[in-house]
């Protein structure tokens, strides 16, 4: 028991539709974006109701699940074609590159072709359609088929008259395909007031999904859009979808809520003083920058180089260009400095340039999701976003541009936007009102003084970078663009020529100012000069006078000295006769006795 | 009517041959077959061969001869073919459908 209910649980991990919803098994349709739509696919065992007006997709989203199923969930199909032989069907599907000949050469597919024509047909009584039953019967029976695709079973309305016993064998029909466990898809016409013409939604009440086409200014958009699934939660929306070469893909859920992982790697930019501007470290990988400014700022230019350096580092790039091709770019690109043709033989850089008319906003999205999906690149470029403003409203472009945001953001690719804004509206509103949704913000602008139209650039807004708020010089040179130092004087703020004229009076200024102080230090130097020779001199004099000074000292004292001997030389002269016992006697005391002593020896 | 395909009336070679397609002996299938016989004998006596095929036995007949809703009576001679549904219960419709109201007003003419 135990055991029974580990395994039970393995396999609900494995699969993961049954994981989404246990409660109500579903059969994956294989179409891209349904899938996510219906959280698995459609319910299992039970009839969908397929629902649009003429020409919006219905068979064809029928015979994709079919072929789906066949080729790629080992799910056999019969298709009970009420409209198209199995020729024109095989025919018309081929344009999606589905080969139904081969695959019912393998058993994988039958395909009953249900002819009536009322005019051929006369009603003679009681009668059901239990023929459709066998018929129906027979083809599931003989390849083991799980779905089974009814297009379009209103058709039987025109053929037949007895309407209460046709409802009644539908009724039957639907019954009988649950009862065998196929999963259906039942096509059917929209009506004015309901949604089948012939109210087949009373009897398909499992899954209804409804396809519709709007031509908005001539271009056309389909949608698909869920309105019932019983037993189970769905995307509500209106979903546009596409039918293309490989396919229908039908645009995924708008991530409603942000919980997309950030990425700290710090990227360059390409241009290395602005990435001084972003904190010396360039921009966050995984997010959107805007580059906006009137035409002629550079705008694209930029944007080359931020695709080079990337490029560089070995990572793949996309440029979606809505105003110029491919050849073009890589021309223009080649007059500034900027090689991307090497990148594109490289296969690191992907072009996709089309003109934004050519098709609705939602076929621009699904193809750009698309090449996205092949390219994988970690840079997408998008010049101009304006461009898309021609492909529908501006809220619509708002909202489109929002998803193609979130798209980028989930797979951390980083987005360059540039946008066009015209001259007349202020500066900081970018037509379609995008600047919330975006990270980084350059704002290129015309500097008009002078004479001459310069560029400037300074960052509006980048979040979580510390940046610089000074508005810069940008120069665009055969090397690429340059960012310089704009001048900032009691003139205000000077560029171009005049930014040059201003630097030259500088430097003349501060040549003269130089000069000055060379001169200044000259004089000093004199100054000092002359004075030092002057201290010497005195020195010279007060040495002198000092030697003459001591001259005289001397000179004095010798007189003095003399003065002293000839006075004791007259005393002894004079006590030398008198007083011969003094010296012997020794007690007597004084000068004039030393002096007599002396004088006696 | 235990077999698949059962031929009723006289010539090997008709003018008239009809098919009559069932699914198994139900009733509506009987009550066809009973008005389909009273049918011919009136207006086709001796012209008529009827086969009746009961698709529960062979399935792949239905989506060859294009039969929806059973029963149904397919006059496969004279050309061009023609398809009645039903039990044949409405006589005039049924005479309409095999195109013989025409030819029994011409003959009374």
């Amino acid at each position: 028991m135990r055991a029974s209910k580990l395994k039970k649980t393995s396999t609900n991990v494995t699969s993961p539709t049954q994981f989404l919803s246990s409660q109500l098994p579903k059969c994956p349709t294989g179409i891209q974006g349904l899938d996510e739509i219906t959280l698995g696919g459609l319910p299992r065992g039970r009839p969908t109701l397929v629902c649009g007006s003429a020409g919006c997709g219905k068979t064809l989203l029928g015979m994709e699940f079919l072929v789906r199923g066949a080729t790629e969930f080992g799910e056999p199909g019969v298709c009970l074609s009420f409209e198209e032989t199995a020729e024109e069907l095989t025919v018309n599907v081929a344009s999606l590159g589905f080969d139904l000949a081969a695959l019912i050469e393998q058993k994988q597919l039958v395909i009953d072709h249900v002819y009536l024509e009322r005019g051929l047909i006369e009603e003679a009584g009681e009668y059901d359609l239990e023929a459709l039953f066998v018929r129906l019967g027979y083809a599931v029976d003989s390849i083991g088929a799980k779905r089974v695709l009814l297009d379009s079973v209103e058709a039987l309305f025109a053929g037949l008259q007895n309407n209460e016993t046709l409802r009644a064998e539908l009724r039957r029909l639907f019954r009988w395909l649950k009862e065998r466990n196929l999963t259906t898809i039942v096509t059917g016409e929209r009506g004015v007031n309901a949604l089948t013409r012939h109210g087949l939604e009373e009897y398909l009440s499992d899954c209804v999904i409804v396809l519709d086409h709007q031509v908005t200014e001539t271009v056309l958009t389909r949608r698909l859009r869920v309105v019932k699934y019983r037993g189970s939660t769905h995307g509500m929306n209106e979903y546009p979808f596409l039918i293309e070469s490989d396919g229908i893909s039908v645009l995924p859920v708008t991530s409603m809520d942000l919980k997309y992982g950030v990425c700290n790697d710090r990227l360059s930019t390409g241009v290395p003083a602005l990435d001084t501007m972003f904190g010396g470290a360039g921009y966050y990988r995984g997010s959107s920058i805007l580059i906006s400014g009137t035409s002629g700022t550079g705008k694209t230019s930029l944007s080359g180089h931020f695709v080079a350096a990337a490029c560089g580092r070995g990572e793949r790039c996309v440029i979606l260009s809505f105003e110029e091709s491919e050849a073009q770019i890589i021309r223009n690109m080649r007059s500034i400095g900027i090689d991307l043709k090497h990148w594109v033989d490289k296969g690191l850089l992907h072009f996709h340039s089309v003109r934004p008319c050519t098709f609705g906003l939602e076929m621009h999205l699904l193809k750009i999701h698309k090449i996205i999906r092949q390219f994988s690149p970690s840079l997408v470029v998008v010049d101009p976003v304006t461009g898309l403003l021609h492909a529908g409203t501006a809220f619509e472009t708002r909202s489109t541009l929002l998803r193609l945001i979130d798209f980028l953001k989930e797979r951390q690719i980083t987005a360059l936007m540039t946008t066009l804004t015209s001259g007349e509206s202020a500066r900081e509103q970018t037509e379609i009102d995008i600047s919330s949704l975006v990270d980084v913000w350059l704002l290129l602008r015309d500097i008009e003084s002078g004479g001459e139209r310069n560029r400037g650039i300074y960052i509006l807004k980048a979040r979580g970078v510390a940046h610089s708020n000074q508005i810069r010089e940008f120069l665009l040179t055969d090397h690429g663009v340059e960012l310089r130092e704009v001048y900032l004087g009691d003139a205000g703020m000077l560029t171009g020529s005049a930014r040059v004229t201003q630097e030259a009076q500088d430097a003349s200024a501060a040549l003269m100012g130089r000069q000055e102080i060379e001169r200044k230090q000259l004089l000093l130097e004199c100054k000092r000069r002359a004075l030092s020779t002057q201290i010497a001199a005195l020195q010279l004099a007060l040495e002198t006078e000092q030697q003459e000074a001591q001259q005289l000292i001397e000179q004095e004292k010798l007189k003095v000295t003399k003065l002293e001997r000839d006075r004791g030389e007259m005393a002894s002269s004079r006590f030398v006769k008198n007083s011969p016992n003094v010296s012997s006697g020794g007690s007597t005391s004084g000068p004039r006795a030393r002096a007599a002593a002396k004088g006696g020896t | 009517m235990q077999s698949g395909s059962r031929r009723t009336g006289n010539p090997p070679v008709a003018k008239w041959e009809l098919k009559l397609y069932v699914a198994g002996q139900t009733a509506k299938s009987l009550q066809a077959f009973v008005n389909l016989k009273r049918i011919c004998d009136e207006h086709l006596a001796g012209e008529y061969r009827i086969e009746i095929i009961d698709l529960l036995l062979n399935p792949q007949l239905a989506a060859g001869d294009q039969i929806l809703a059973l029963p149904t009576l397919v006059r496969k001679l004279p050309e061009p073919v023609r398809k009645i549904i039903g039990d044949l219960s409405n006589t005039e419709r049924v005479l309409v459908g095999l195109d013989l109201q025409r030819q029994q007003s011409a003959s009374s003419q």
